[in-house]
């Protein structure tokens, strides 16, 4: 996994509160066996018409935010399914970062699975945020130090500490977890004495 | 120390904690389908890891499968590559696969259950949001990513922290008419999409324990429309009795084990929850859904809300935006929605109970003329049972399509879509834009709702078809 440390980007903003799933990557595009490729299909439906014509008015759509590296939603982004092609389809966009006031919870845990840094913070900051996008200026997320800058602000944003070091460390969840195995092979050999019928 | 069930079970499979509380949880079963695990397979290779405890593991091919005769093979190139890759994915790791033309191929969240895979205290989890469905029988269950299928598959554990305690009661007595769908509807819509955000939700109270187990799977099915990582309802007699004998439920001593288990599965009595929620049961009406949320519910009696209405700005916006995709007017009676399709399915509505009621409701009559209609069974059991029951032929008299089982129009990944603006009375559990089809319009409704929308051809109240 790609690791996280800073990152410097104009930001992208989606005025919508509950972003779903399917709206990140629509059904027809999970028919794939691979990670990548998706970035083309990002929000489909919003970025190109029933013809596969680009809408112009997305902001995806437009420079500078087609190169966007920071997405900026309303609450509980990436509401639905489980589907790990939502963040796989924002990063193969370029996307690296989201800040929203909340997420739902299967994709927020998928996010730090792909080296997607999913920031929460307040509405009121958001909104500030927002009007700075407008102006089409870099803003920058430091993860080490849980900053973000923007203009001459700087504001703090929280972020589980475990979560954070799997980030800056690009760590292997699956390595990680096979060192514990002589306590799963315990659990495992206790499980069949307490419960032979698992 | 009193405990919640989800405290039981939680405590029941830890198997490392840190002290910051990131846990290694142990995973009982692990249900797999074609769509979100073949990435997880290719980690596995190319780390040169195996799947640590393959009979552990059920895979079944659902959500792309296309719902018409199949004894020939999947058309379709991309759906044929992804069922294709799932069987040799299981042929070669050792994994028992439910395949297409299996009897007892279905939907992963009903054929769980079905074969006695699912069992209460159990952690079961799957690269599916709805695996929530599995907490009607007092399982831990909930949804993942495919890198966390990946981890289950080589660790048969997950990296977790607990969620928080939430408890709803549902009391009183739900009118005739009301099904568990409108019930677990009203709670979305009391505490909407992000009210379950951070908790896992247990269910009790009056109206929860009458249910039968195929109804409280319903409940269980959309606790992730609420935002919760999962649903769990306390064991019962009720589900005992709904796992005796099943294919793979425990066997002779070990059932007699496993039911002294299971018996102590509940929330201890002073147990603390960090939160309570209460919901009258009486008062709850068939509720249709006129948005592209779950929480956005009304009862078939109501009408479409004014957005103007609605002080907080992003929540009005949403309305608006809702409103203009689902062709819809500020306040017009819900009962004036005309409509095109109706789908009846699911795992969240597609078990033997529910064809049962529909059909109950459907005997000797016919569809409207603008509709069509179809009936996509949950699994090749449940289709079997419908068939020897003449469920299938009231269904088919009536005008419906009797498919084969899978996800089908819930999510339409095959075939079964709605085109642009068609307006489908749906039983499954996501109404938003472009879910069934790009442009289509859902609305969310309970199995005898959209018997009666079927008849009529119109959002129609349930108590007004004999």
């Amino acid at each position: 996994m790609k690791k996280f440390n800073k990152l410097k980007s104009i930001p992208a903003h989606i005025p919508l509160m509950n972003i779903d799933t399917d709206m990140i990557i629509p059904k027809q595009f999970l028919k794939t066996i691979k990670r990548t490729g998706l970035g083309k299909s990002l929000f489909y439906e919003m970025r190109y018409d029933e013809s596969g014509k680009i809408i112009k008015k997305f902001i995806l759509n437009n420079e500078p935010y087609s190169k966007s590296q920071i997405l900026i939603a309303g609450k509980n982004f990436g509401c639905g399914s489980s589907r790990e092609h939502a963040p796989w389809a924002l990063l193969d966009f370029g996307i690296r970062c989201i800040i929203s006031p909340s997420y739902a919870d299967i994709f927020y845990n998928n996010c730090f699975n792909n080296g997607i840094l999913p920031i929460v913070l307040d509405e009121q900051i958001i909104q500030d945020l927002i009007e700075y996008s407008l102006i089409k200026k870099e803003i920058e997320v430091n993860l080490e130090t849980q900053e973000v800058f923007y203009g001459n602000k700087k504001i703090n944003f929280d972020i589980d500490p475990a979560k954070k070091k799997r980030l800056l460390e690009g760590l292997d969840n699956i390595g990680l977890s096979l060192k514990k195995i002589p306590s799963i092979e315990k659990y495992e050999k206790d499980l069949k004495k307490q419960k032979p019928w698992i | 120390m009193p405990k919640t069930l989800y405290d039981k079970i939680w405590d029941d499979h830890l198997v490392h904690q840190e002290a910051d509380g990131t846990t290694l949880l142990y995973v009982d079963r692990h249900l797999v389908h074609e769509v979100t695990s073949p990435q997880a397979f290719e980690g596995l290779r190319t780390q040169g890891r195996k799947v640590r405890r393959p009979e552990l593991t059920l895979a079944v091919p659902d959500h792309n499968v296309p719902t018409s005769d199949r004894t020939k093979g999947i058309k379709d190139k991309q759906s044929k590559i992804q069922v294709d890759t799932l069987r040799k994915n299981c042929k070669d790791f050792g994994i028992n696969l439910f395949d297409v033309n299996d009897k007892r191929q279905g939907i992963v969240h009903i054929i769980g259950p079905e074969q006695g895979f699912t069992q209460p205290g159990t952690v079961i989890v799957c690269g599916d949001s709805h695996t929530a469905t599995h907490g009607a029988f007092g399982s831990l269950a909930f949804g993942i990513g495919t890198s966390e299928v990946e981890h289950v598959l080589a660790t048969q554990t997950l990296i977790q922290k607990k969620s928080k305690n939430l408890r709803v009661n549902v009391n009183g007595k739900i009118p005739i008419g009301v099904t568990s769908k409108d019930v677990i509807l009203k709670i979305i819509g009391t505490i909407g999409t992000a009210g379950g955000t951070g908790y896992v939700i247990e269910f009790a109270g009056d109206v929860i324990n009458n249910l039968s187990v195929e109804q409280r799977m319903t409940i269980c099915n959309m606790t992730i429309e609420a935002g919760a990582r999962a649903g769990l309802i306390a064991p019962d007699e009720k589900t005992l009795k709904y796992f005796k004998g099943r294919p793979m439920s425990p066997k002779g001593e070990n059932w007699e084990k496993a039911v002294q288990n299971w018996k102590k599965l509940f929330s201890d009595k002073n147990a603390i929850f960090d939160k309570e929620i209460e919901i009258n049961g009486n008062e709850i009406e068939p509720l249709v859904t006129w948005g592209t949320s779950p929480q956005d519910v009304s009862p078939i009696t109501g009408f479409v809300p004014d957005p103007e209405k609605e002080n907080d700005k992003d929540r009005k916006a949403a309305m608006y935006r809702s409103l203009e995709y689902m062709g819809l007017k500020p306040m017009m009676k819900i009962s004036d929605i005309k409509v095109d399709k109706i789908f009846i399915g699911s795992c969240t509505n597609g078990r033997i109970e529910d064809l049962r009621l529909a059909a109950k409701l459907l005997k000797g009559k016919k569809i409207a003329n603008n509709v069509s209609a179809m009936v996509v069974p949950g699994s090749g059991l449940v289709k079997q049972q419908a068939e020897e029951e003449g469920i299938d032929k009231i269904f088919k008299n009536a005008g419906f399509q009797w498919r084969e089982p899978g996800c089908s129009m819930c999510l339409g990944m095959n075939e079964d879509q709605l085109s642009s603006k068609e307006r489908c009375a749906s039983t499954s559990n996501r109404n938003f834009e472009g879910r069934q089809g790009r442009g289509g319009r859902t609305h969310l409704v309970s199995p005898g709702m959209a018997v009666a929308a079927a008849i009529k051809g119109y959002l129609s109240d349930v108590r007004e078809i004999n």
